[in-house]
């Protein structure tokens, strides 16, 4: 139907719906920045071409496999969000990434950065639309819920949330547990198309890329991520960009769309105006400037 | 061995004691994690370098120049990338700034090339023997340059009219504005100071380890946020120990348990740190109001 060229970006813009949708759960609907979204891909990569090779399940049970592994991962690093807020989780996030790949560094079992070989080519393109469409779907319908409606009012005010007796602490780590999930399953397609992976295929830069694909979009909105993913993913295959460029591009987007259109390209305005924040509101808001002096 | 390793742990150590020092001067003030100080960084590390191998500037004075330069650039850093933000979310001042260090990173990858460039060392290659421990002069200048610049950044904030400003700043913004404090200059002064800071580093990390790379910023900026995050965000005394306590535990961890999980030290001391004590060392836990 198509050449194998066009196939392959096909399936690489599903593969980043599904990673865009899932990080904007986190990050877009919940407000809570996880700059290590590709640790959770590649919990789910590594998980489910382990399962595959090693144990020798079917192509469907390994990447459920790998979605499972990651959202338990994904709940383990949900419970310092309890305490963490804004720019700490960033950087836990950002560290439990880094440490994630450093492990598969080592590890025996996953040949270290030599990387695993031989994993079957068990992914389609029906497969990945299939897991997109399910994505999509799912996490729609979780949107629309009760719960839906937790996250964006965590999103918006966490103490009010809070004091309106929504569990602030469930519903954050719920957010990441599910968003891991289907980081896991991206992985798991992934790593059965190339048939190849290696720590390198998941380090900071992909978060970003990821990340990327959530703020051109528009963060909380369900549709700027599907567009956001599969623009980022194909605009530079056709424009032939090289690697470096792209990663200039990336950058330049993170700042300029912050400056000019937080909501993103097809994001909902939402006001501008900002209450005026309590100075000692913000956790780790110490000024110890004067303790030299004390 | 014990000893040595502390050694060359108090050595790394004091570089990244600098680095976070721009952290938490930052943090201080605007409450913005600078993504974007372990490039400034790398970039001090390249004028130095150029400075002394292409120019044949002398050292000292390619160190002040690189020190200036960095400064400029995270000014301006501030003025394109922050300073539009200041009255956004937090999220999106984040967001910029994680975009502000991506795009630096990939700039200098584009115009230098990904290959290392070599940064002979101008000191004679001399060691000092005691029975305990081996240190090599370059070491010996590292550890002065770090205190020298460290004891001038506190007569800084202590004792002058800007250090004030500063610490006026950072306790009370809008009080600060009130009593007639240029909140504007006072920002800009402390992005200038430290990136600057966060340069000597680069500068110094370059000559010990001759070698200077576009990709050399992304782990030790990470690493002195980590060190920042340990001593307590936002408290400069907290910012030194954190530093020097986490360059002899990565040296440690690497000396004794496992040199591949060198770089895991780090980030493993951050996820503990903020699990249990997320105000550091030296800061203080404010409780949240409304």
């Amino acid at each position: 139907m198509f050449s194998a060229y066009y196939l392959q970006i096909m399936i690489l813009v599903g593969i980043n719906i599904i990673m865009a949708t899932s990080l904007n759960l986190i990050t877009g609907f919940t407000g809570q920045l996880s700059i290590g979204h590709a640790a959770f891909m590649s919990l789910g990569a590594y998980a489910a071409a382990l399962a595959t090779l090693k144990l020798g399940l079917p192509f469907f049970a390994s990447l459920l496999f790998g979605a499972l592994l990651a959202a338990v991962f994904g709940v383990l690093i949900g419970i310092p969000t309890l305490k963490l807020k804004g720019d700490y989780l960033a950087i836990a996030t950002l560290g439990f990434g880094e440490i994630v790949r450093i492990v598969f560094l080592n590890l025996k079992i996953t040949g270290g950065a030599v990387g695993l070989r031989g994993i079957p080519k068990s992914t389609t393109l029906l497969w990945v639309i299939i897991a997109a469409i399910l994505t999509i779907f799912i996490l729609n319908r979780i949107l629309r819920s009760r719960v839906g409606r937790a996250l964006i009012a965590i999103r918006e005010d966490e103490t009010a949330a809070e004091s309106m007796g929504i569990n602030t602490t469930y519903f954050k780590i719920l957010a990441f547990g599910v968003g891991a999930f289907f980081a896991g399953l991206g992985g798991g397609l992934f790593s059965h198309y190339f048939q190849y992976i290696h720590p390198g295929s998941f380090g900071f830069l992909r978060s970003i890329e990821h990340l990327c694909m959530v703020v051109l979009g528009g963060m909380g909105s369900m549709w700027g991520s599907i567009i956001g993913a599969a623009a980022l993913t194909a605009i530079p295959e056709f424009l032939r960009a090289s690697a470096d460029y792209r990663q200039l591009f990336y950058g330049a987007i993170l700042v300029l769309m912050m400056r000019i259109r937080p909501e993103g390209i097809i994001g909902e305005r939402r006001s501008r105006r900002k209450p005026p924040q309590s100075k000692d509101k913000k956790l780790g808001k110490i000024n110890i400037f004067k303790v030299i002096g004390r | 061995m014990f000893f040595q390793q502390l050694i060359n742990g108090i050595v790394l150590g004091s570089t990244y004691a600098l680095i976070a020092l721009g952290y938490t001067m930052v943090y201080g003030i605007v409450e913005l994690i600078n993504f974007a100080h372990g490039e400034i960084y790398m970039c001090g590390a390249f004028v130095g370098m150029y400075l002394v191998t292409v120019f044949k500037v002398p050292f000292v004075l390619a160190f002040l120049v690189a020190m200036i330069m960095a400064g400029l650039l995270g000014v301006t850093v501030e003025f394109i990338a922050y300073r539009p933000l200041r009255r956004s979310s937090r999220l999106a001042a984040l967001i910029s700034a994680i975009g502000a260090s991506i795009f630096l990173q990939n700039l200098a990858l584009l115009v230098m090339g990904p290959r290392p460039y070599s940064f002979p060392s101008p000191f004679t290659p001399k060691v000092y023997k005691t029975s305990l421990v081996i240190i090599s002069k370059v070491e010996l200048i590292i550890l002065a340059v770090s205190f020298l610049l460290m004891l001038g950044l506190t007569f800084l904030i202590q004792k002058t009219k800007i250090g004030k400003a500063m610490r006026a700043t950072a306790q009370d913004k809008d009080a600060a504005s009130l009593m007639g404090i240029n909140i504007n200059r006072v920002i800009t002064t402390t992005f200038a100071v430290g990136s600057a800071l966060g340069a000597a580093a680069g500068v110094m990390v370059g000559i010990y380890f001759r070698s200077v790379a576009p990709m050399m910023g992304l782990m030790p900026g990470l690493k002195g946020f980590v060190a920042a995050v340990l001593g307590g965000i936002g408290s400069i005394p907290g910012a030194m120990l954190g530093g020097l306590l986490l360059g002899v535990a990565e040296v440690m961890g690497a000396a004794y348990i496992s040199s591949q999980y060198r770089d895991a030290v780090a980030f493993t001391i951050l996820i503990v740190v903020l699990f249990f004590k997320p105000a550091g060392l030296i800061g203080r836990f404010l409780q949240e109001k409304v």
